[in-house]
C-alpha cells in the first residue's frame, strides 16, 4: 500500500468561539472515492478549505500528497482540483474562454490547453456548448463545465463540494457516472454530500460528519454491519383482523410501526419473513407484500446519531 | 509561517483577463463616449477662445488644457471631475463581484496566491485607465496640432506629458479606493454608493467644508495677522487631503508656468520678482513634487488597506 494522498490529523478550525470543525482525521488513499457526508453545517466544506490551503486551520495538521499546503499551496494546488459548492463561472465568456483563463493561471501553455479543453469538454458532453457564453449555461452543464476545468488541469485529486446539489436525478446518474469514469482512470475523488443515499453507491469510504466532527468513517457495507449490526427491517402489506397485534407478538420482533393503512415496518433481529407470512395468513388476514429492505446510509446515519444523542 | 512559490505567479494571467473585461464591457465604452464628448467639448471652446484673443504667449498649447470658456469648464476640470469617475466603474465590483458570481474560490484554488489576485486586478484596472487617458491625451493633442496649426515646443510637450503622469496618479489614487471598497463591502451595489459618495464629498463639499472647519478650529480677528495665517495655513492643510486638490495643483503648475507658489505669498517675497515670467520646467515640477508624492502615497496606502482587508477575508464563495 502506498501512502495516502490525503491526511489529516487532529484538524480543527474554530471561527470566534463556534467551533466549525472539532478535531478530525482523515486518510484518503490513492484511487479512492471518499465522501465527506452530513447534514448542511456538519463542517464539511471548511475541511475541504483546509485541504486545499484556503483556509488556515486553527489545529491540526495536513498533508496533500506528501505537502502542506499552507507551506506549499501552489504546489498543492496544481495538482488538486477543486469543484465548489454552486461553482460560478464568467458569464460573458464563453465555457472555453473561461478554461483558458484558469489554465493560464495553472501555468498551461496556450495550445496544449486548447487541446486539452477539446478533449475535455467531449468528454464532459459539452462539446457543442463550449464556444457559447455561459451565461446560457444550465445548473448541469456548469457543473460539467467545473469537471472539465479538474480534467485540463489534469488534476490527480478532485475535490468536489455537493456536486449533485440541485441537479435533476437524470443528470445526477450522469454525473455520478463521470465521478466513476474518472476514477477508473486512478484519480482520487473527494466528494461532499448531504445526500447520503445518492452518493453512497460511488463512494469507496465515507466519513460521516456531525457538528464538527466525524462520526463514522469506513466502507458502506461495514458501516450498515457495524452500527444497524444484524437488524432486518421487513416492510410488510397486509389485510385482516388483528394483524398489528399477532405481528407484535411475534419473537424476535424488536419495533413495529404502521407505515400507512395496511402497511407495517418491522425491525427484527433475524430475517423474520417466514414467521411474519406465518401469522398474518393463519390470524385469518391476506398477505399481499412482503419484503426485506435495504438498508442504506440514511439508515445508518438516523440510527447512529439517535444513539449518540441518547447517550449524551 | 513561511510559504514556498512566487506571489507574483498569475498576475499577469489576472490583469490580462481584467483588460480585456474593462475593455470589452458595456461600462467603459458609455464612460469613454461621455468622455470623448466632454472632453472634446471642452478643447473646442478652448480653441475658439484661443482664437478670440491671439496674444503673443509662449505657452499658447498648454492653453488647450486649461482655459474655460463659461460655461463650460476647462479640459483639466472636466478630467478632475470625470477621472474618479471613470476608475469607481472599473473597480468598484472588482472583489464583491466575483464572490457573488462564485467564481473567487474556483480561481483561488488555481496556483496562485491571493496576493497575485488582488494585484493583477489593481495592475490590470490601472493599466485600462492609463490607456484611456493616453489615448485621450493624444487626441487632444492632435487636435490642437491640427486646429491651432502650430507644433508644441519641446517644453510645452514635457508639461504636458509630466500632467499626464499626474492624471494617471490620481486615477490611480480612485481605483486603489474602489478596490478597498470593493474588498470590505460583501455588496457590489454598497460599494459602488460608498465609492461614489466619497467622490461627491471631494469632487463637491470638500472646498465648501474646508472653511467651516477652519473657521471652527481657529478664531482669528482680522487684526491678528500670525492667526490670519494659521488660518490660512490649516486651510490649505485641510485642502489637501482631498486627491482633488492635489490634482488640480499639479495641473495649475504643470500647465501654467507662471504659477510661481500654491501657497500664500507675502508682499516682501513679491519684491523684484518679476510677475508673470514663467518658471522653467524643473522649478515647476519642484513645486508640485509635495503633491506628486501624496497622490503616489495615497495609492499605496489604499491598495495595503485593501491588500489587508483581503488577506484576512474568509472566502468560501
Amino acid at each position: 500500500m502506498s501512502r495516502p494522498v490525503i491526511e489529516a490529523t487532529g484538524l480543527a478550525k474554530r471561527y470566534g468561539g463556534v467551533a466549525a470543525v472539532a478535531g478530525i482525521d482523515l486518510t484518503i488513499d490513492k484511487g479512492e472515492v471518499f465522501g465527506l457526508l452530513g447534514p448542511n453545517g456538519a463542517g464539511k466544506t471548511t475541511t475541504i478549505l483546509m485541504l486545499l490551503g484556503l483556509t488556515e486551520p486553527t489545529a491540526g495538521k495536513v498533508e496533500v500528497l506528501g505537502l502542506d499546503p499552507l507551506r506549499r499551496p501552489l504546489a498543492v494546488k496544481r495538482r488538486v482540483g477543486y469543484l465548489p459548492d454552486q461553482v460560478g463561472f464568467y458569464g460573458n465568456l464563453s465555457g472555453a474562454e473561461n478554461l483558458r483563463y484558469t489554465a493560464r493561471l495553472a501555468g498551461i501553455e496556450r495550445a496544449e490547453a486548447d487541446r486539452r479543453i477539446k478533449a475535455a469538454a467531449e468528454r464532459v458532453g459539452i462539446a457543442e456548448a463550449i464556444q457559447r457564453r455561459v451565461a446560457g449555461y444550465s445548473h448541469g452543464m456548469r457543473q460539467r463545465l467545473g469537471l472539465a476545468e479538474i480534467l485540463v488541469k489534469q488534476a490527480e485529486i478532485a475535490i468536489l463540494d455537493e456536486p449533485t446539489g440541485g441537479l435533476d436525478p437524470e443528470a445526477t446518474h450522469e454525473f455520478l457516472g463521470l465521478v466513476r469514469a474518472f476514477k477508473s482512470e486512478g484519480m482520487t475523488i473527494l466528494l461532499s454530500s448531504h445526500l447520503l443515499a445518492m452518493v453512497e453507491s460511488v463512494c469507496d469510504r465515507v466519513a460521516l460528519f456531525h457538528a464538527g466532527k466525524i462520526g463514522l468513517a469506513g466502507r458502506v457495507e461495514d458501516l450498515v454491519r457495524e452500527v444497524l449490526g444484524g437488524s432486518y427491517v421487513i416492510n410488510v402489506q397486509a389485510t385482516g383482523p388483528n394483524v398489528e397485534a399477532r405481528l407484535r407478538t411475534l419473537e424476535g420482533v424488536s419495533s413495529l410501526q404502521p407505515d400507512g393503512p395496511g402497511h407495517w415496518r418491522i425491525e427484527a433481529d433475524r430475517d423474520l419473513r417466514p414467521a411474519v407470512a406465518r401469522a398474518v395468513v393463519e390470524g385469518g388476514g391476506a398477505l399481499t407484500g412482503i419484503a426485506l429492505a435495504r438498508l442504506g446510509l440514511d439508515d445508518v446515519y438516523t440510527r447512529y446519531f439517535r444513539e449518540v444523542r441518547h447517550a449524551a | 509561517m513561511p510559504r514556498e512559490g512566487s506571489p507574483w505567479t498569475g498576475v499577469s494571467a489576472v490583469s490580462f483577463k481584467e483588460m480585456a473585461d474593462h475593455f470589452s464591457s458595456a461600462r467603459i465604452r458609455i464612460l469613454v463616449v461621455l468622455i470623448l464628448l466632454t472632453a472634446g467639448g471642452a478643447v473646442y471652446a478652448a480653441i475658439e477662445n484661443i482664437r478670440a484673443t491671439t496674444s503673443q504667449d509662449p505657452f499658447l498649447f498648454l492653453r488647450l488644457f486649461t482655459v474655460a470658456r463659461d460655461p463650460v469648464p476647462s479640459f483639466v476640470g472636466f478630467l478632475g471631475f470625470l477621472i474618479p469617475l471613470i476608475a469607481i466603474a472599473i473597480a468598484f465590483d472588482s472583489v464583491n463581484g466575483e464572490l457573488s458570481h462564485r467564481t473567487m474560490s474556483r480561481v483561488l484554488s488555481q496556483p496562485i496566491y491571493r496576493d497575485a489576485f488582488l494585484l493583477g486586478k489593481f495592475l490590470g484596472g490601472f493599466a485600462t485607465l492609463a490607456i484611456c487617458l493616453v489615448a485621450l491625451w493624444l487626441l487632444v493633442i492632435g487636435f490642437g496640432m491640427l486646429t491651432l496649426g502650430l507644433p508644441p515646443s519641446g517644453e510645452e510637450i514635457a508639461r504636458a506629458v509630466a500632467f499626464l503622469v499626474v492624471a494617471i496618479l490620481y486615477a490611480g489614487v480612485w481605483l486603489a479606493l474602489a478596490l478597498a471598497l470593493s474588498v470590505g463591502l460583501r455588496s457590489a451595489t454598497t460599494s459602488a454608493l460608498a465609492a461614489l459618495a466619497i467622490w461627491l464629498v471631494f469632487a463637491f463639499f470638500w472646498s465648501l467644508l474646508v472653511p467651516v472647519a477652519t473657521n471652527l478650529l481657529i478664531n482669528a480677528g482680522p487684526d491678528d495677522p500670525q492667526g490670519l495665517l494659521a488660518k490660512v495655513d490649516l486651510a490649505q492643510a485641510l485642502g489637501r487631503i482631498s486627491p482633488n486638490t492635489l490634482f488640480g495643483e499639479s495641473a495649475i503648475a504643470l500647465l501654467n508656468p507662471a504659477t510661481r507658489t500654491l501657497g500664500p505669498v507675502f508682499m516682501a517675497q513679491l519684491n523684484r520678482a518679476l510677475i508673470g515670467a514663467p518658471l522653467p520646467f524643473g522649478e515647476s515640477l519642484l513645486l508640485i513634487w509635495p503633491q506628486l508624492v501624496g497622490l503616489g502615497a495615497a495609492v499605496v496606502l489604499l491598495f495595503t488597506l485593501a491588500y489587508a482587508l483581503f488577506q484576512r477575508q474568509e472566502i468560501r464563495a
